[in-house]
């Protein structure tokens, strides 16, 4: 397991995650920023997502959603707050209703990522916090059902099936 | 809008609010662990920090509200007792949290384990075709 801490801040309602991984900072920075890429990890394995845009520049807006296991959809947005290429990335991620726009039913959540090299690795930190308890839980209802096992046997059935990108 | 199937039947979303609200407050965490570790009154609570009689009761009322506390009447004296199953399933909550992002970092781990290690990136099939020199003739 590559995850090697995380801490959690139940006053702030923030959560620390750092990994490390065994690739160069420019090849981790491609995970966020390709959306080919991005859409491949980030939605929980029942409910994949999809990145229909994806503008990673300050004020950049993304649009992705991500597919539960009836063929509903659950919109969700970013937006990029600031850029530090390839070190650092600031942006808010919310849900938003049929027609793209932020959702009234949660509050979005904030997220920081530096990646840093550290003897020839590369460390992920990410930082998110949440407006309340509530935007958090919303959430989690997504996919989060599904046990760890499972998860990672999709992961790996859709690796297998797809060519090196 | 409800998305997927509530994953605490037992606690709303309010609920969960309220609880994070009430551990907000360095006083309120203090109390709720010296009551997990030893049941105490309001008064024995209430001699153990500078402010009024008045303002533990009613952090007392803040932590009896989000269920981290109850109080059991014993003769003349109100007995505050925590509640360890409201904290567990706060910490159930986190830890779903942390769950995802120890999936997406298995996720991203098997990405990068795709591509060998230091080997420059794969040429598209365009590049290779004009990168190939012409065949020895």
């Amino acid at each position: 397991m590559p995850l090697i801490e995380s801490k959690r801040d139940v006053d702030t309602l923030s959560m620390t995650f750092v990994a490390e991984f065994d690739a160069d900072v420019e090849r981790v920075w491609q995970l966020w920023e390709d959306p080919r890429q991005l859409e491949r990890w980030w939605g929980p394995p029942t409910y994949p997502a999809t990145f229909d845009s994806h503008d990673f520049v300050v004020g950049g807006r993304s649009a992705y959603h991500m597919t539960g296991p009836d063929g509903e959809l659950f919109r969700g947005w970013w937006t990029v707050d600031a850029i530090d290429a390839p070190h650092r990335i600031e942006f808010t991620d919310g849900f938003a209703d049929e027609n793209g726009e932020p959702a009234d039913f949660a509050e979005p959540s904030h997220g920081v990522v530096t990646l840093e090299e550290v003897a020839g690795k590369t460390r992920m930190t990410v930082v998110s916090t949440f407006a309340n308890a509530e935007s958090l839980e919303q959430m989690l209802q997504m996919g989060m059902e599904e046990g760890m096992r499972e998860a990672i046997g999709q992961i790996d059935a859709i690796l297998a099936s797809q060519p090196v990108i | 809008m409800v998305v997927g199937e509530r994953f605490d039947s037992e606690l709303s979303a309010a609920d969960v609010d309220r609880v994070f609200q009430a551990l907000a407050d360095a006083t309120r965490r203090d109390i709720v662990d010296r009551v997990l570790q030893r049941e105490a009154s309001v008064t024995e609570l209430a001699e153990r920090y500078t402010m009024s009689f008045a303002a533990v009761q009613k952090h007392v009322a803040v932590l009896e509200r989000a269920s981290l506390v109850t109080k059991v009447r014993s003769g003349r004296e109100q007995l505050v007792h925590g509640n360890p199953d409201m904290l567990r399933l706060v910490t159930r909550l986190l830890d779903r949290y942390e769950d995802l992002w120890r999936r997406r970092t298995a996720a991203i781990e098997d990405i990068l384990a795709e591509d060998p290690p230091s080997a420059p990136p794969a040429p598209t099939l365009a590049q290779s075709v004009e990168d190939t020199p012409p065949p020895q003739k």
